[in-house]
């Protein structure tokens, strides 16, 4: 028996971690956003985007300026918003709670967009995240670049300030917990949430060619 | 004679000894690095909001070879020491051999990736920095263990 034992140790070992790492897989295995069939369409105005309105894919990102994940994200985005023509990119502001400067960074996205630059403030944010996500106070930084990127400074503090900015970054937020967002980034292409796990550049570029040939066999690239 | 004997028998013990630790961390280790795994797996390290902090180690591309997270190989690296370090405490004087080698690996790679986490990446990851400290234990110990009695 004595001369088992230790294959039986090293059997058991090897079941139980097994078992327990199934177990826990099934367990943290996050419940996917849905979003609901009556939902209208992203067609106002004020919605940041990038691509044709009536493009036949659309990927929508809740997202949060301070999330790494999100920032290596940014620049594949915008580079398959330069690939495909028939593809429309959404972001929304998502700022979680446990990042300290996540919702001052979306109040300087939005107040740079009042001035027509989101884009250009978003790319920023997410180009200089290492810098601002360590300063004490991200003010004077937002400021320097909103200069940075041709905006009116005073008109830009102003607006960072005001009710209106904040306002719809509340609403965004809002927006994206009822459709059962909890984590940044969150993409739904075409309406539908895209697995965590595949929330990389290639797999999201694979996805968006799935759904552009899907849409219209002609539509992708 | 009676005290060679003695000598021997205090070495064989201390390696015993040595091995069973070797063991029990190995264990620790094989917890941390399976957990990590399954959060990899899940994409929980691919976002923000799961669990705090470690987004920027266990999501960036070096916390992957292909599409297996590196967690995954530390978990099979913990379990085949755990593995060598029962047969080596039951005597099996081969597993030693193995033992060490597989344990001298683990070092080179923690201090590669203690190198990425310094250098190219600027941050740390709580979770990497207990499993180095686990396989510095588990070096120390193959130092500590006393040469084999022919």
């Amino acid at each position: 028996m004595r001369r088992y034992l230790p294959f039986i140790i090293i059997a058991a070992v090897g079941l139980l971690t097994v078992t327990g790492g199934a177990f826990l897989y099934h367990a943290k295995r996050p419940a996917m956003p849905i979003v609901p069939k009556d939902r209208p369409a992203n067609t106002a105005d004020l919605i940041h985007s990038l691509g044709p309105v009536d493009a036949a894919v659309t990927l929508e990102e809740y997202g949060d300026f301070q999330c790494p994940p999100c920032g290596a994200l940014s620049e594949p985005l915008a580079q398959m918003s330069r690939d495909f023509p028939q593809l429309r990119i959404l972001f929304k502001n998502f700022p979680l709670a446990m990042h300290q400067h996540a919702n001052e960074a979306a109040l300087a996205a939005e107040a740079a967009g009042l001035q027509g630059h989101f884009w250009k403030m978003h790319d920023l944010l997410y180009r200089e995240q290492g810098v601002w996500s360590k300063a004490p106070d991200t003010r004077g930084l937002f400021n320097a670049y909103a200069a940075m990127i041709k905006c009116n400074v005073d008109r830009f503090k102003k607006d960072m300030a005001s009710e209106q900015v904040s306002a719809r970054v509340a609403a965004e937020q809002k927006e994206g917990s009822k459709l059962g967002v909890t984590n940044t980034p969150t993409i739904f292409i075409n309406n539908t949430a895209v697995a965590p796990a595949s929330l990389n550049p290639k797999d999201l570029r694979t996805a968006v060619e799935a759904a552009l040939k899907q849409a219209k066999p002609s539509a992708g690239k | 004679m009676d005290s060679a004997d003695t000598r021997s028998n205090n070495t064989s013990r201390a390696t015993v000894i040595i091995h069973i630790l070797a063991a029990c961390i190995a264990l620790v280790g094989l917890t941390e690095a399976s957990y990590l795994t399954v959060l990899a797996l899940t994409g929980e390290t691919a976002v923000c909001g799961g669990s705090a902090g470690c987004f920027q180690v266990l999501g960036s591309s070096y916390a992957k070879i292909g599409r297996m997270p590196v967690a995954g190989f530390g978990a099979a690296a913990y379990f085949s020491v755990f593995s060598f370090a029962t047969l080596a405490a039951f005597g099996y004087p081969r597993a030693r051999k193995f033992l060490g080698v597989t344990i001298s690996l683990m070092f080179l790679f923690t201090l590669w990736l203690l190198g990425v986490q310094a250098f190219l990446l600027h941050a740390f990851c709580r979770y990497c920095l207990v499993s180095a400290a686990l396989v510095f234990l588990l070096s120390g110990l193959v130092v500590a263990t006393p040469p084999r009695q022919e």
